[in-house]
């Protein structure tokens, strides 16, 4: 077999190969001392990274867990048809819960269908944890998006109802990690806690990673309120007087299409937008996600209630 | 695009008092780290609480539960880059809490901050976080002389502190030590050099953060390879592949190197260095590999592969330890406990409380239990072998945390001796 010449030295281990190499080593311990873990998979770039993370974990193996997607059915479909086929060219299961199930059960109750639909993920995910009994979920959440998540260990303990509590969270030592719950709780797991939204960027050029296209820009019809710009959809309609433009964007985020504003760009490959991302003077929250703009605690209070 | 910077973790050792918030809201806004929703939220706040200028060490404020309950949660991380190296900050808040904070933040630390208001120059608490970052084996110190403008900037009041402060440091296991006058709060030598410190020819604390060599911080010689898991993908086109994946936690091993298993003492040869990228021929610590061997050995999780050319670890159920207790419920001395160390889990008592230290005289006293937040030399008795190092020798193999069976809380962490 041929051998694959060092292309580091051992003076220029770089930050990627350092955050690389402390991912696999968390999805390593999740595999070895959990007993049923998922890894929830949205089709977004910070799971398209994950995954490539758990091929480099677990090759030539299959990985010891299944896929799970939340589906809000509020998603671009660009995102489902990306996890789709990303499941299948990997060949691992993938499993879909959609908030659909949770409120024909009647555990959710939608008032307004044009309003995002991020709240209600967390009852989902608690029925799906409950409903495959996963004592363990690995999420791709990153501590730079977020002042919560900041505060958030790399292994974080759930109670029962999926219950977050900051004030009493196990100390987080080395990387000598605590992964032990009793029947019942569940411990979610960050791997890529300590990446910034700029690492991702890095990453998935250096991975040659496909994401779906909407996170390059593209011409797409949107309305302005207030300072969002938003896509227009089947979900968001012009209200009268709104005008209707088309603007070339991008998205940062992909999650609810109620609630994900783009950003104006023109960048269509990687390297223009880690150029982007370099001099951009806004959060990814803050520049995207119209729910986490409504308090400055919008993200603390869904954690609180379970949200990943 | 520019992916060959290091990654360089540190952390900031202070209270409010001496301006720590202030010195890291420095930090990310002189180096251009602020975003702009993250500026308009804290001057939002600032003028609030109606103060004149924007308060920069709202930046590292907190979150809801915190502000209701006057708390500070432990440990918050923060990240910035320049384009020479990305940097984590883990900051800790700076209380009556602050042993277990700091333990916490400086375990995974490759340098820490240790900040000194000009003015009140070494105190107790200067040498508290002195010694714990000399117990964490925090590889590199910066002594950051800050509030340099209330001082006139004097060269020789620096100067004193940083000879009160050598003196004191002798006493510790410090290994390099670098000493820095700064303004947080004008911007003086934190990221620009300022015009009011010209007498100070060393490099201003980003500068310092940005250059000083890490690389070294890592045990390069001793091989030690703590098997994580079992790699079987029991496959038609991988029916006979067992390999043992795992982070190297020190040295490198390179292709047909002999290695020993332990604790069982067997010993094979590596035969392939498998990555998702590829085969290696060498792989160096931290890198996450899966090590395939010559002969079938029952090989699991727990087990620790070394070059059999290399210092030996210590193979023993019984070793003493310097703990530091993070649970508020005590020690029982009459219970028994779990020690996580590398990949193994086993339960453990402490056989003897020998002295506790006090953080803040360095003094030793009898011990009969322990509280949080207490320091304590101990000895462990293990119901297996743990495969170890010092943790002078090895921060990865010298280190282990204590778990509470009954409540699963981690409530110490362990270094041995």
């Amino acid at each position: 077999m041929k051998l694959v010449e060092h292309n580091m030295s051992k003076h220029t281990f770089t930050h990627l190969d350092a955050l690389e190499s402390e991912s696999i080593h968390i999805m390593r311990e999740v595999a070895a001392e959990c007993k049923n873990p998922a890894l929830l998979f949205s089709g977004g770039k910070d799971s398209i990274v994950m995954l490539r993370l758990a091929e480099k974990a677990f090759r030539p193996a299959k990985f010891p867990f299944p896929l799970v997607h939340i589906d809000t059915e509020h998603n671009f479909p660009e995102v489902i048809a990306c996890r789709d086929k990303l499941a299948s060219d990997l060949g691992e299961r993938l499993i879909v819960r959609s908030l659909e199930d949770s409120i024909k059960r009647g555990s959710i109750v939608i008032k307004d269908e044009s309003k995002p639909r991020n709240p209600y993920q967390s009852v989902t995910l608690l029925e799906t944890i409950e409903e495959f009994g996963f004592d363990a979920c690995l999420g791709g959440a990153r501590r730079d998006e977020e002042k919560a998540r900041a505060k958030e260990r790399i292994f974080s303990f759930r109670d029962e109802f999926g219950q977050w509590d900051p004030k009493n969270q196990r100390p987080e030592l080395w990387d000598t990690y605590n992964t032990r719950v009793n029947p019942g709780e569940n411990i979610r797991v960050f791997p890529i806690s300590n990446w910034t939204e700029t690492d991702i960027w890095e990453y998935i050029g250096r991975e040659k990673l496909h994401i779906p296209d909407i996170y390059f820009a593209h011409e797409r019809e949107v309305i302005r309120r207030g300072d969002n710009v938003i896509p227009v959809s089947h979900l968001v309609q012009p209200k009268p007087g709104e005008k209707v433009e088309v603007v070339s964007v991008r998205f940062r985020t992909v999650g609810d299409m109620t609630c994900t504003a783009p950003v104006e760009s023109t960048a269509r490959t990687v390297d223009e937008i880690i150029a982007e991302t370099a001099s951009t003077r806004i959060t990814e929250r803050g520049a995207t996600r119209m729910d986490d703009q409504t308090s400055d605690a919008s993200m603390e209070l869904r954690k609180k209630e379970g949200y990943f | 695009m520019n992916t060959n910077t290091q990654l360089l973790r540190f952390i900031t050792a202070g209270s409010v008092d001496d301006g720590k918030s202030t010195l890291i809201g420095r930090l990310l806004h002189d180096s251009k780290s602020i975003f702009e929703d993250q500026f308009s939220a804290i001057a939002k706040t600032s003028e609030k609480r109606g103060m004149a200028a924007v308060d920069l060490s709202l930046l590292t404020d907190g979150l809801q539960a915190e502000r209701e309950q006057g708390i500070t949660i432990d440990v918050a991380y923060r990240y910035f880059a320049t384009p020479k190296r990305k940097f984590i900050i883990g900051d800790t808040p700076g209380h009556e809490q602050y042993t277990r904070n700091m333990v916490t933040a400086a375990s995974t630390a490759n340098l820490a901050i240790i900040l000194i208001d000009a003015r009140k120059g070494v105190l107790t608490q200067t040498k508290r976080h002195s010694y714990l970052a000399s117990l964490l084996n925090v590889p590199h110190v910066v002594l950051a002389v800050n509030k340099m403008d209330m001082v006139d900037y004097s060269q020789a009041r620096f100067e004193e502190i940083v000879n009160e402060y050598k003196a004191f440091a002798a006493q510790l296991d410090l290994h390099d030590v670098h000493c820095i006058p700064l303004s947080a709060l004008n911007g003086d030598m934190v990221v620009d050099r300022g015009e009011n410190l010209d007498w100070y020819k060393g490099p201003a604390l980003l500068e310092f953060l940005e250059e000083v060599v890490i690389d070294r911080d890592v045990n390069t010689s001793d091989f030690r390879f703590p098997v994580q898991w079992v790699c079987r993908p029991q496959t038609n086109e991988y029916h006979d592949f067992r390999g043992f994946a795992g982070r190297i936690e020190a040295g490198e091993v390179s292709l047909g190197d002999e290695i020993t298993i332990l604790p069982s003492g067997r010993t094979s040869r590596v035969k392939e260095i498998v990555t998702y990228d590829g085969n290696l021929a060498t792989a160096f610590a931290p890198q996450s590999v899966t090590l395939r061997l010559a002969d079938e050995i029952d090989i699991s999780r727990g087990d620790m592969l070394v070059k059999s050319s290399a210092h030996a670890p210590r193979v023993e159920k019984e070793f003493e330890a310097t703990l530091c207790w993070l649970s508020e419920s005590p020690l029982d001395k009459g219970r028994k406990y779990l020690v996580k160390h590398t990949t193994r889990t086993a339960k453990c008592l402490f056989s003897r409380l020998d002295y506790r230290v006090d953080v803040n005289t360095l003094e030793q006293h009898a011990v009969e239990k322990l509280n949080m937040n207490d320091i304590a030399r101990v000895a462990l008795k293990i119901q297996q072998p743990l495969v170890f190092d010092s943790y002078d020798i090895d921060r990865a193999t010298g280190s282990f945390i204590v778990i509470d069976e009954a409540s699963n809380n981690t409530v110490a962490a362990g270094m041995i001796s």
